[in-house]
Order: structure tokens, then sequence, then C-alpha cells
């Protein structure tokens, strides 16, 4: 039960996600209209919040040995480096993305709404990640080797 | 620009909420809580490694219904009228290839990647940003 302290977690996120207008499509794609006359730059703000409380708690964090419940702090630095996969999942992420003004934060956050272009959204995404996981073999599970990996054998 | 929308103070609260709960994810477990991984994760599953995702989940589907209520005006501004539920499908599963493929949205790369000085992080959020643009600018151009 005491992973039940990630639904807190959950709710500030929400929480976050509505108060900045990022729930809001019609926000987002006044974001994203830099040319159309009427840009509405409120957004750029949020990544300003975001990054700098979280790049803080994360220092602090880091003067722990380890996280509070279980598990390994990570490095406090990423090494995830450029390829060209993440390029191009970044690229069809850009296109879903511009295409509704809906990331899977806000769309997960909308959903009490109960609107159906809330709930195509979401399933399709679901079907995009498994497609990816199982045609693409990506996310395998950490220490599960996948056939086709191209990681190099254990000596 | 809009002057009338611009509401940077909002945004910036909303943000610093959006930026300590995925701290406290970290101070929790030490995940980092980027959302398309956290759903991802789900569907191809490590032991042990579900019911923080669940709980998470469950909380922003919980979140957003409880902050809709506690700001109507925040729920009355919803408006989802420049895509249909076709369009709507279609963005949804490109995000969900495109996310797994390049291992983040706006949350895994843009806040986490970027604040912990992921070069990926960086590179893959001005990707995203550009072409979701494009797409935007794109479909005034066309009217579509």
């Amino acid at each position: 039960m005491k992973q039940a302290a990630h639904f807190v977690s959950g709710l500030l996120f929400a929480a976050g996600l509505v108060i900045s207008g990022m729930a809001n499509p019609k926000k987002v794609i006044a974001f994203l209209d830099v040319t159309g006359g009427r840009w509405d730059p409120s957004l750029a703000f949020v990544m300003v919040g975001a990054i700098g409380s979280f790049a803080l708690l994360n220092q602090l964090i880091h003067r722990r040995a380890r996280p509070v419940l279980e598990g390994e702090l990570p490095g406090r630095r990423s090494d995830t480096g450029v390829s060209p996969r993440l390029l191009a999942g970044a690229a069809l992420f850009g296109l879903g993305w511009g295409a509704s003004g809906v990331c899977p934060g806000p769309a997960l956050a909308d959903v009490s709404t109960l609107r159906p272009e809330v709930f195509a959204y979401l399933a399709a995404m679901v079907v995009g990640m498994v497609i990816a996981q199982r045609g693409l073999g990506v996310d395998a599970p950490k220490g599960h080797q996948e056939p086709e990996a191209d990681a190099t054998p254990a000596a | 620009m809009d002057v009338d929308a611009f509401s940077p103070g909002a945004a910036t609260i909303g943000g610093a909420l959006i930026g300590s709960a995925t701290a406290l994810t970290l101070l929790l477990n030490g995940k980092i809580a980027g959302i398309s991984g956290v759903v991802g994760r789900i569907l191809r599953p490590a032991p042990g490694d579900v019911l923080w995702r669940v709980w998470f989940l469950a909380g922003l589907v919980a979140g957003g219904a409880l902050t809709f209520a506690l700001l109507p005006a925040s729920r009355a501004a919803l408006d989802f009228s420049h895509a249909g539920v076709g369009v709507m499908a279609g963005a949804g599963l490109l995000v969900g290839l495109g996310t797994r493929l390049g291992g983040g949205c706006t949350s895994g790369h843009g806040v986490c990647g970027i604040s912990r000085g992921s070069t990926g992080g960086v590179a893959a959020t001005c990707t995203f940003m550009a072409v979701a643009a494009l797409v935007v600018f794109a479909r005034g151009k066309l009217g579509a």
C-alpha cells in the first residue's frame, strides 16, 4: 500500500496541467501557432516553472543516499544521447501533438470530462505504444534480453 | 500576440506543480515520471514495477477531476473544436508510437530530460516542438 503515495504525485501533476492551461487543447494550439497572429506564448512558462522546480528539487533529493520507499536514485544528470530513433520518435510525437493539441498527461487529466475525443486519443495511444513495443522491440524490461536485441552478449 | 489570453503566472505556477509532482516520484522510488513512460511500462511491465504506475495514473485522472471541480472556469474553457474524434484517434496513434520510439513525451524529455542536462532530451524537445508548430502552421495555411 505504500505505493499509494504516488497517487499524490499524480494529483499534483494533474492540478499543474489544469492550472497551467496544458490540459486545454485550444491553449496548446495557440501556443504552437507562432505565426498565426494570435500567438499565446503562455505555455513556455510551464517549462520555466517545471524545469526550474524539478532541477532544484532533483539536486536536493540527491543529498539522500536512496529514495524514501524503495529503489535507487538515478544519476543526477541524464546521459540520454541523440539517436536517429529518438529524433524519429520525437517527430512522430510532434505530428500527433500538433494535430490534436494533446500530449499524454493532459489526455489523462481530461478523462473526467468524459469527452469522446479524449477516449479516442487514449485508446489509439495505447495501440501505438503496443505497436512500438511489440513490433519495433522498444521498452524491453531491464534484464530481459530481446531475441532481436543488438545488445552485446555477456562475456 | 494574443494579449488577452496570455497567462504567464498561472502557467508558471502550474509548471512548478508539475515539476514538484515529478520530484515527489523521484523522492519516493527514484523513478523519472514521464507520462508516456509511466503508461508504456504498464503495457510492457517489469516485475514489481507496475503498482506505483497505477497509483500515479489514478492520481492523474482524479487530480484532473478535482481541479476542474475546484476551478470551474478551467473546465468551461476546455475547447476541443479543432480536432474531431477521427483526428484525435490518428493523433493518439502517432503519439503512442512516437513517444515509445523516442523514449518520452513533453514531460519525460521536456521537463525531466532538460532539467537533468540530457542532450537527447533537448534534441527531442526541439524536434517535437518544431514539428508540432509546423503542423499547426500547415493547417492554418491549408485551412484544414
